[in-house]
């Protein structure tokens, strides 16, 4: 039986079996996917996070494919968390981010992951966060991460990418819309996606001028930038690699760069406690609840007693 | 009136195995009506289905179900070109060591070809007219039987 120390060794040289494998032990066991971790953390990070984030249907993964073909003739390897919305009836869901990435599919410098949100809140999961640990042990230097593009619920994203690219369209509304707080005040660099259609200089003044009412923006001595695209047609893509790099360099020489791997490993360490904690509960209420327990307590106080019978389970089976 | 426990057990252990089903069109076919059919009957049924779209390679289909570590393939064609594409995927399971994830596929395939596509590897045929709930239940099955495999389980347990 092959342990993660193994799989971590494979993986490094290049088996994406074993690459594949690690992945879904860091989705399916929280015990199993601590051990994988623990191993990483041995490795200074070196990789650069790359954060997608934008409306649905915005391009973000045409745009991530263009980014993948000048990044490989760069002699990086990439690697990319794709992250799918799961439905809350079904539990199913379908992955297709992959459909505008698949002629990247067989190149040895590209790895390419689907990843469902199952149910998390902000959409970016422990094992999506897990997954950027092993992508950097194992030599990956570019990992991009596609939001599910829901805006206002990406903050998480902000939190642990080290760049972070807000894509938008022509066409989705006023000067208004782009004024709204939230989405307008997380990117690093915005990207009007589709440029080549109808309104494209119009959506461009309105950012423009959204971008410069916001004194917030300025990041330290960062100041977010705004680039037009279209990455059907292949325009401005080789400006937004010149950008992003460049704020790659900012984010090196500011610090920014180990701050940012510090959230990561708190935000790991978060949502692996909430991921325990949560299937415990739901355990709990599928068959362990004591049905009478709001006669003996008040509503608050059984919440306390639950949240300590959970723990003391913890500690006594080790989860 | 076994038909309703049936399906229970069956989404019970949907639920539980959190199934990955990758769905793929091979080769130079557009027709993609059927497939998207059956990847949406999967998550429907909650299972997590990658869909790759249209033309692919075999290479770009074993290579992506490598990187995403699925349970089961599903492969659709209707060009009429199964048996060299299917023969060429097969191959290429063995060679990157993945054959033992199942494969099944749907499509306009005759009769006399089936027995052919079995011997190559091909776990199951589907013929027009199979319902989706014949699918599904196979495609838990298949999932099963790949999860019980030495070699898959060899590469890291959990």
């Amino acid at each position: 039986m092959e342990g993660s120390r193994e799989l971590l060794r494979s993986a490094l040289n290049g088996d994406k079996r074993a690459l594949g494998r690690l992945l879904t032990i860091l989705e399916s066991s929280p015990k199993k996917a601590g051990e994988v971790i623990t191993y990483t953390l041995d490795k200074e990070p070196d990789a650069h996070v790359i954060g997608v984030t934008g409306i649905p249907g915005s391009g973000k993964s045409t745009l991530i494919s263009k980014l993948i073909t000048q990044y490989k003739e760069d002699n990086h390897k990439i690697a990319v968390i794709a992250i799918d919305p799961t439905s809350p009836l079904s539990r199913g869901a379908l992955l297709g981010d992959r459909i505008r990435m698949q002629e990247h599919a067989t190149d040895p410098s590209v790895f390419i992951r689907s990843v469902p949100t199952r149910g998390v809140k902000g959409g970016l999961s422990f094992s999506g966060v897990a997954m950027i640990e092993v992508f950097d042990y194992v030599g990956y230097d570019k990992v991009i991460v596609e939001s599910i593009g829901v805006g206002q619920t990406d903050i998480d994203i902000m939190n642990i990418a080290h760049t972070i690219l807000v894509v938008t369209t022509p066409g989705l509304g006023d000067d208004i819309q782009a004024l709204k707080a939230g989405i307008m005040e997380i990117g690093d660099i915005y990207v009007l996606n589709k440029s080549d259609k109808e309104g494209a200089e119009k959506t461009y003044s309105y950012l423009e001028f959204a971008l410069e009412s916001y004194e917030l923006g300025v990041k330290r001595g960062w100041t977010p930038k705004l680039i037009k695209t279209s990455a059907l047609f292949g325009w401005g893509i080789d400006q937004l690699v010149d950008l992003i790099e460049e704020h790659y360099k900012y984010v090196l020489e500011s610090g920014l760069y180990n701050e940012k791997i510090g959230r990561r490993r708190m935000l790991m360490l978060k949502l692996l406690s909430e991921k325990i904690f949560m299937s415990l509960l739901e355990e709990y209420f599928n068959k362990g609840i004591d049905r009478d327990i709001l006669r003996k307590y008040d509503l608050y106080n059984a919440s306390i007693h639950l949240i300590r019978e959970i723990v003391e389970k913890l500690i006594k089976y080790g989860g | 009136m076994g038909g309703t426990s049936d399906i229970l057990e069956l989404a019970r252990d949907i639920r539980n195995m959190r199934i990955k089903v990758l769905v793929a069109k091979l080769g130079l076919d557009g027709h993609d009506r059927g497939a998207k059919v059956v990847a949406r009957a999967l998550k429907d049924a909650g299972m997590e289905v990658i869909y790759t779209g249209i033309r692919q390679t075999p290479e770009q289909v074993v290579e992506t179900a490598i990187q995403e570590d699925v349970d089961v393939i599903g492969v659709s064609i209707l060009s009429g070109a199964h048996i060299p594409l299917m023969k060429r995927l097969m191959n290429l399971l063995k060679e990157k060591r993945v054959d033992y994830i199942p494969v099944f596929l749907g499509g306009s395939i005759p009769i006399p070809d089936i027995e052919a596509l079995h011997k190559m590897g091909v776990d199951k045929v589907f013929l027009p007219g199979t319902s989706l709930k014949e699918v599904i239940k196979y495609t838990v099955e298949a999932a099963k039987r790949k999860r019980g495999y030495r070699e898959w389980r060899d590469l890291g347990n959990y």
